[in-house]
Order: C-alpha cells, then sequence, then structure tokens
C-alpha cells in the first residue's frame, strides 16, 4: 500500500540496483582493501574467508565495481553538470552544514556538494581502476617502478573515496526522508521542495 | 621460545615488539665474487637440500641457467662479459635475496607473520601465511621474491635457515668448490673480505671492496667485488639500493595518517550528528502541501 500516490519517484527500480550493485562491492572493497593496507585492519580477512581469499576476491569485485559505476556515471552525469548556482551553494556549505539552509539557492536535482561527490567518485574510480590493474599481480607484471607508483595512488584514491562515501552515506541518514529514495524510489513534495525546489517546480510543475 | 636462533627480531604487519630480550649473533654469506668460477654448484645444493627443482628450460646462448631467479630457482649464477682495461672480465655473480638489516619485502607485506626477520638477520617467508599479493616484490630494491604459479604463494631465498638454525652453513656454502662462499658471524665476514680486498688491491684492483649497502641497512649477504665503485658491471647489482621512497611513503607515513583521516570523518559525522540533530523536513512545508491537496 502506498502512503501517498503523490510522493514524487526520485529513482527509478533499475536506478536503485546499480546503486546498490556498485554500494555493495563498494563496501567489500573498502573492507578487504583497508586489510591490506593497515594491520589494524587485517581481521577484515575473515569476512573473505582468509587473508589469501580477501586478495583473489577482491581485484574481481573491484572490476565489477567498475562496471557498475560506468553505468551510473552513464546515468546521471548530465545531471551532475556544475552551473554557477552549484559553486555558490558550495561556497555556503557551511551554512548547509550548520541546519540553516533556508536561504541557499534553489537545487535542482542534485545539490553543489552531491555533484562534487558525484565528480570526485568517477575520478576516484578512474585511477582505482587503471592503478589496480596495475597492482594484479595474479594477471599482470608490470615494470616495479610503475607498481609502487600506482600503489600510492590506489591507496590514495582509496582513502579519498572512503572518505567521500562515508560523507554520502552520513548525509542520507542527516537529511531525514532521503533514505527511501534510495530503497523504495520515492520522496515525499515537502522533501523535495524544501532541499530540492528547482527539481520539485520541475517534475511538479507548480 | 622455540630455538634461539630463530628469534624473531621484526615481523610483517605487526605494530607491537617481538620478543627482543637475548642478543644473538648476525650472521652473514659472504660472496666471494673473484673466486667464482661459475660451476653452478651452489645452485644445484640449493635445489637438493630445499627439494625444489625448475623446470627443464632452454638454451639462450648464454650461460645462465635458468636465465632468472625463479619460486624453485632461490639462487641463480649471472654471467657477464665486460671488457676492463683492454682486458675481458668475465664477472660472475649468484643472485638471490641480500637479507637486507631493513627489508623492502617485509616493510610491504600486509599480511602478519608471513615475512620475518630473525634476530641472526635472515629474512624468511613463511609460506602458509603468505597470501599471494605480490607486495614482496614491490617492496624489494633487488627484484628478488617470485610468486609460485601452483600455488600463488612468493618463494625466496631462506639463507637456510633451517640449517642455520641448528649450527650448520647454508648448503650453497657447504658445495662451493673454490672456497668463494663464505659463511658465519657478520663481524667475522667483513673481516675476512678487508683481508681479501687487501689482497685483491695488491694485485692491481684498486676499486676491490665490500658490497654491503648501507641503504638498506646493510645485507647479511655481501659480495667481495674487483670493481666495488661500479656494482653495475655484475648484472646490475644496483649502487645504491635502499627501499623505493613510494614504499616507504605508502607502508609507513601514508599508513597512520589515512587511517586518522578516514577515522576523523566518521567520527565528525557522528558528532555533526550529536551536535546539529538531524536536518527534518520542515513541518510548516508539509502542512502548507496538506493544505493545497485539501478539497
Amino acid at each position: 500500500m502506498i502512503r501517498n500516490p503523490k510522493d514524487l519517484t526520485r529513482y527509478t527500480p533499475q536506478e536503485r540496483v546499480n546503486h546498490w550493485l556498485g554500494g555493495i562491492c563498494f563496501i567489500l572493497l573498502a573492507l578487504s582493501g583497508l586489510a591490506f593496507f593497515h594491520p589494524a585492519f587485517w581481521p577484515l580477512t575473515q569476512l573473505f574467508g582468509g587473508g589469501v581469499w580477501a586478495r583473489i576476491l577482491h581485484p574481481f569485485i573491484g572490476v565489477l565495481m567498475a562496471g557498475s559505476f560506468l553505468s551510473l556515471f552513464l546515468r546521471f552525469r548530465s545531471l551532475n553538470v556544475m552551473t554557477p548556482a552549484d559553486k555558490e551553494w558550495l561556497s555556503r556549505a557551511g551554512e548547509m552544514l550548520d541546519g540553516k539552509d533556508h536561504n541557499l539557492p534553489e537545487q535542482g536535482k542534485y545539490n553543489g556538494g552531491q555533484k562534487l561527490m558525484f565528480w570526485a567518485l568517477a575520478i576516484g574510480m578512474l585511477l582505482l581502476l587503471i592503478t589496480g590493474i596495475v597492482l594484479w599481480r595474479a594477471y599482470f607484471n608490470l615494470p616495479v617502478d610503475v607498481v609502487r607508483f600506482a600503489a600510492v595512488i590506489h591507496a590514495a584514491a582509496a582513502a579519498v573515496l572512503i572518505a567521500v562515501v562515508m560523507v554520502h552515506i552520513y548525509a542520507a541518514i542527516w537529511v531525514k526522508g532521503t533514505m527511501r529514495a534510495m530503497w523504495y524510489g520515492t520522496v515525499t513534495r515537502a522533501w523535495a521542495k524544501q532541499h530540492h525546489r528547482a527539481w520539485y517546480r520541475q517534475v511538479t510543475g507548480k | 621460545m622455540a630455538l634461539q636462533s630463530l628469534d624473531i627480531k621484526q615481523r610483517s604487519a605487526t605494530t607491537t615488539a617481538t620478543p627482543s630480550v637475548r642478543q644473538t649473533v648476525e650472521v652473514a654469506k659472504l660472496i666471494d665474487v673473484t673466486t667464482c668460477i661459475g660451476c653452478k654448484a651452489c645452485q644445484a645444493a640449493c635445489m637438493e637440500w630445499n627439494d625444489i627443482r625448475d623446470e627443464i628450460g632452454t638454451c639462450s646462448g648464454v650461460y645462465d641457467n635458468p636465465t632468472d631467479l625463479t619460486e624453485n630457482s632461490w639462487t641463480v649464477m649471472r654471467f657477464a662479459e665486460v671488457e676492463e682495461a683492454g682486458k675481458l672480465e668475465w664477472l660472475i655473480r649468484k643472485d638471490g635475496c641480500m637479507h637486507c638489516a631493513d627489508p623492502g619485502c617485509l616493510k610491504a607485506c600486509p599480511s602478519p607473520g608471513a615475512i620475518i626477520q630473525y634476530s641472526n638477520g635472515i629474512v624468511d617467508f613463511h609460506e602458509e601465511n603468505c597470501i599471494g599479493c605480490g607486495y614482496c616484490i614491490t617492496g624489494c630494491p633487488f627484484n628478488v621474491p617470485r610468486i609460485s604459479k601452483k600455488d600463488g604463494k612468493a618463494y625466496k631465498c631462506t639463507l637456510c635457515s633451517d640449517r642455520v638454525a641448528v649450527g650448520q652453513a647454508p648448503a650453497c656454502v657447504k658445495a662451493c668448490p673454490t672456497g668463494a662462499l663464505h659463511f658465519g658471524a657478520k663481524e667475522d665476514m667483513q673481516d675476512y673480505a678487508a683481508s681479501r680486498i687487501i689482497d685483491l688491491k695488491s694485485r692491481g684492483y684498486d676499486q676491490a671492496g665490500l658490497y654491503d649497502p648501507p641503504g638498506v641497512g646493510g645485507t647479511h649477504v655481501m659480495y667481495v667485488l674487483h670493481h666495488a665503485d661500479r656494482p653495475g658491471l655484475y648484472s646490475g647489482l644496483p649502487k645504491d639500493p635502499s627501499i623505493s621512497p613510494l614504499v616507504s611513503l605508502w607502508k609507513g607515513f601514508a599508513k597512520p595518517l589515512a587511517t586518522v583521516a578516514m577515522a576523523a570523518v566518521a567520527l565528525g559525522s557522528l558528532f555533526h550528528y550529536v551536535t546539529k540533530g538531524p536536518n527534518e523536513v520542515s513541518k510548516q512545508l508539509e502542512d502548507e502541501l496538506e493544505k493545497e491537496d485539501a478539497p
């Protein structure tokens, strides 16, 4: 039973499946990757059936994530083009963090922060994919200097993306009424009007 | 504790101290390149003692056989033909793990206890803990470890840690017919090398010297070279090897930095919620929309 038929559709089932496929891959990759990065995280390999399994699975899950992110990228790319309004929003992101977002410029489907995250993910994913292939010893054996450089870039890009995704998850928890958009696809009109007014006007014609 | 000779000095991916009360003697293998005849008895002895057999390869037109270290060939003779002062010199170097005091493999290894440095200086791979990631290859300044295609584990010279543990010299040293290989306390090996260098200098090798590179804290396999000023002549022995700064960054500074940064973002998010509260949909907006809906 739908609580309110007037709720707005924010994500299609295909978009949600695509998002979660990428999300699950990301979490599995972060857990196994951290285990290889710092001994403090080594026990996480137990989640994968031990160190050897974590080492075997990590790159395959990585290829899956690259594929699902590419699909997600193609879906949302045009909605994430930065505009002057986004830049103004970003320069005043402090107000947003302070919880006083009513005076901020009107936002479309995505605000400046979300767009920034989108592009950070796109660049980070590309770096992780390229360097990840270089590090994949089971199938590739590249010059050691290239591998060393790739190891540093892979670790740095991963650390930045883990932080970015933690902010992404927190934002969804913090802004009430957001999570349902990715669970079952809809948001309330009031949520849309408050957080993404330009998008609200566009979809409701008001 | 097990054998005193197997006391552990460093353990891969371990952040706490290892038992280090007992002081044991540092050992070293000395390879006197100037008295080596390239017979490969050391290679054969290594295969025998360690029960490893490489695949039969093909002749590549030179004496190097096999042509490179493999998971089954932990030591190989490398033959270099060099012209020095109008004379042909055949520089033969027994290649293999150098057992660095500051081992790049151990620094890079993510698996606790897969790489062990004993207090006697031997750096040993414990394959039962190896996950096959190849980080040891990335960390090694000498290009020594090899991953087996058969089991996905990394292998290299153990300096016969099993023999050394019970007071025996490594198998290669035992087999050398010319006395080019020596084994004992590192200090004794340095003393013996010094006497060899004096002899070599008296024979006109002005640049003779000991290869014990300080960039990796010294090694527990050392070479006496006729041309110590140009180790590259010996099939590319690195002149001043050290752990790559990229590896030091990746497995040094970056580890705590990234961990703290990620933890800060997670904690920052939590405390943001606790201090600012949730960002709720305004009741006023909801009421307005409800009014619009009312017939």
